[in-house]
C-alpha cells in the first residue's frame, strides 16, 4: 500500500529476461509532483525500472518480475491491470525523438481520439500541450506540416507535447536530452521545471549534471541495485555511499 | 610472384564491365519492346480493341480476351490479397520467431516454386473437376490466386518488418492497443511495400498461359459471369501464335499485353510514390 504521500511506490522488484538479471530488489518511493532522478552508467538497468512502471517491459522476450509496484492504491503489475489504461495514466518519452511520420497536429490527436477523448476538444489539447511543451509559438502555424521536418529539439519536445496530451499524472523520460544541443536541452529542462506543478516526473539520465541541476531527489543505480537515495543537493555533496562518490566524479561512468 | 594490376587500372574495368552489362540488360528490353512494337502497333486500331475475335481470331479484335483478362486478374488479387496480407501480420505481429512460423513460411515458399503448369494441373483437378466448377473464370481466378499468395506473403511480411520498431513502441506507450497501432501505423507505413507485391502479382497474372488453358479454358466470347469460360490475351497469343492462326493478330495483341504492364507499372509507382510522401 502507498502512504497518502507516495505516487509510486516499488517493494523489492526484481526483473529478469531470459537468465539475465537486470534489477535486483529494487525498493523505493516517488513522492507526487517532484522530479526524480535515476542515475547511473550504462546497462545499470534505469531505462529497465523506467519500462515496468509503465508494463512497456511486457514487450521484452522472456521477462519475468518478482515483487510489487503500487501506482497510487493500484498493483500495476498483477495480472488484473489493465495495461493499455496504464499507459496513458503513465506516459514515456524516448530518448530518440520518434514523431510518428504524420502531420504535427495527428502526432498530437491521434491517440487520445483512439482513447475516446472527444473530437471537440481536439484543437484546444493540441494547443494546451504544445505550450506545455513550449513548442507552440515556434509551430502554430504549420500544424499541418509533417512531423519529420521538425528539428531534432523540436521533434522531442513534441514528443513530450504528444505525451501530454494524454493528459497523464505521470511523465517517464528516459535520456531525453541524449541527442540534443545545449539550447534544446535547457528548453527541455525548464519546460520540466514548469510541467512539476502538475506532474509526477522521472528522469532518467546518463549525466550526472543534469540531474544535478534538474532533479528533487535522486536515486543511484549500479549494476541492477539501488546504492543510494536521497535528496539532490545532499547525494551530490555529501553521498554516503563511496561508489555513488566515485559516479559523481567521474572516476568511473 | 603475383601480378597485380594498378587500382585505378581495375576500378575502370570494373566500371565499364558493369556500364557494358547494364547497357546490355537494357538493350535486350529496348530490342523486345521494339520488335513487338513494329510488329504490333499497326494492329492496334479502335475497331481492334472494341470488336470480339471472329473466325477463331483470324479477323475482329480482342475485346473479350480484354475482358477476361480484367476478371481473371482482378478475381486473383481480390481473393489473394486480403489473405496474403493478413498472414503476413500474423507472421510478424502475432507470433514470436518459432517452429510454427517456421513451418508455414517453409509453405509459403514451396508454393512459390511450384511451377505453373504444374499449379494449373492441381487447378484442373479441383476447381474444374472435383468442385465441378468447369473451365471457368473462377476456376482460373482462384488458381492463379493461389500461384501469387506467396508473393503478396512474402513482400507484405519484408514490408511491414521494415516499419522502425519504435513507431510500436511509440504507440503503446501511448495507450493504443496492438490492432490500433497496426492499422493506423504499420499497415500505413507498410503500404509502399504491400503494394509492390500486389502489382507484381498483376504482372504475373497477366502473363500466365499454362495456368489458365487449364483451369479457365479459351473460350473466344466474352465472358459474363464467373462460370463462363474465357480466354486471356497471353493465352490468345499464344494460341494465334501456335496454331498458326494470324501472325499480325498475334503481335497485335502482344503490344497490347506490353503497353498493358508497361501502364500498370507506371500507375503502381506514382501510387507508391504518392503514398511514400503521404505516410513518411
Amino acid at each position: 500500500m502507498t502512504t497518502e504521500s507516495d505516487k509510486i511506490r516499488l517493494e523489492q522488484l526484481s526483473f529478469f529476461y531470459g537468465d539475465f538479471q537486470a534489477l535486483n530488489n529494487i525498493s523505493l518511493e516517488i513522492r507526487p509532483r517532484e522530479i526524480f532522478g535515476l542515475m547511473g552508467p550504462s546497462k545499470s538497468g534505469k531505462s529497465t525500472l523506467l519500462r515496468v512502471l509503465n508494463r512497456m517491459c511486457d514487450l521484452i522476450p522472456e521477462a519475468r518480475f518478482t515483487g510489487r509496484v503500487w501506482l497510487d492504491n493500484e498493483d500495476i503489475l498483477s495480472p488484473d491491470c489493465d495495461v493499455v489504461n496504464l499507459r496513458r495514466r503513465v506516459g514515456l518519452v524516448l530518448s530518440k525523438p520518434m514523431p510518428l511520420p504524420r502531420s504535427i497536429r495527428e502526432n498530437l490527436t491521434l491517440a487520445p481520439r483512439l482513447a475516446g477523448r472527444e473530437r471537440q476538444k481536439m484543437e484546444e489539447l493540441v494547443e494546451t500541450s504544445l505550450k506545455a511543451a513550449q513548442l507552440w509559438e515556434e509551430v502554430k502555424d504549420r500544424l499541418g506540416d509533417s512531423a519529420l521536418k521538425l528539428s531534432g529539439g523540436q521533434q522531442q519536445r513534441l514528443c513530450l507535447a504528444r505525451t501530454l496530451a494524454m493528459e497523464p499524472e505521470v511523465i517517464l523520460l528516459d535520456e531525453p536530452t541524449s541527442g540534443l544541443d545545449p539550447i534544446s536541452t535547457a528548453k527541455i529542462e525548464e519546460t520540466l521545471f514548469q510541467l512539476k506543478k502538475n506532474y509526477t516526473i522521472i528522469l532518467v539520465s546518463n549525466n550526472t549534471k543534469q540531474i544535478a541541476r534538474a532533479t528533487d531527489r535522486t536515486a543511484f543505480l549500479l549494476m541492477s541495485q539501488i546504492i543510494e537515495i536521497g535528496d539532490t543537493p545532499r547525494v551530490f555533496t555529501v553521498p554516503r555511499d563511496q561508489r555513488t562518490d566515485d559516479y559523481i566524479s567521474g572516476r568511473f561512468g | 610472384m603475383a601480378w597485380r594490376l594498378h587500382p585505378r587500372i581495375t576500378q575502370a574495368v570494373a566500371k565499364t564491365l558493369l556500364w557494358a552489362l547494364t547497357g546490355l540488360t537494357l538493350l535486350i528490353l529496348i530490342f523486345i519492346i521494339v520488335n513487338i512494337s513494329i510488329k504490333g502497333l499497326p494492329q492496334v486500331t479502335l475497331s481492334f480493341l472494341s470488336q470480339v475475335p471472329q473466325d477463331m481470331g483470324r479477323h475482329g479484335g480482342i475485346f473479350s480476351t480484354i475482358v477476361a483478362t480484367v476478371y481473371l486478374t482482378l478475381l486473383a488479387i481480390v481473393l489473394a490479397s486480403p489473405l496474403g496480407v493478413g498472414t503476413a501480420i500474423y507472421l510478424t505481429e502475432y507470433t514470436k520467431e518459432g517452429w510454427a512460423t517456421r513451418i508455414i513460411r517453409f509453405g509459403a515458399e514451396c508454393l512459390a516454386g511450384v511451377p505453373s503448369i504444374i499449379l494449373g494441373l492441381f487447378g484442373f483437378v479441383l476447381f474444374v473437376m472435383k468442385l465441378g466448377l468447369g473451365w471457368s473464370i473462377l476456376s482460373g481466378g482462384l488458381t492463379l490466386a493461389i500461384m501469387v499468395l506467396p508473393i503478396i506473403i512474402r513482400t507484405s511480411e519484408e514490408a511491414i518488418k521494415a516499419v522502425p520498431q519504435e513507431y510500436r513502441q511509440v504507440c503503446y506507450s501511448l495507450g493504443m492497443s496492438q490492432w490500433q497501432t497496426i492499422t493506423r501505423i504499420v499497415l500505413p507505413a507498410a503500404l509502399p511495400g504491400i503494394t509492390t507485391g500486389i502489382m507484381l502479382s498483376v504482372g504475373r497474372s497477366l502473363g500466365e498461359t499454362a495456368v489458365l488453358l487449364f483451369t479457365a479454358g479459351a473460350a473466344l466470347r466474352t465472358p459474363t459471369s464467373l462460370f463462363d469460360s474465357g480466354r486471356t490475351m497471353a493465352v490468345h497469343f499464344y494460341i494465334l501464335a501456335r496454331e498458326g492462326i494470324s501472325m499480325p493478330n498475334a503481335y497485335g495483341t502482344a503490344a497490347i499485353l506490353m503497353i498493358s504492364i508497361l501502364l500498370i507499372n507506371l500507375t503502381a509507382y506514382t501510387l507508391m510514390q504518392r503514398l511514400i510522401k503521404r505516410y513518411s
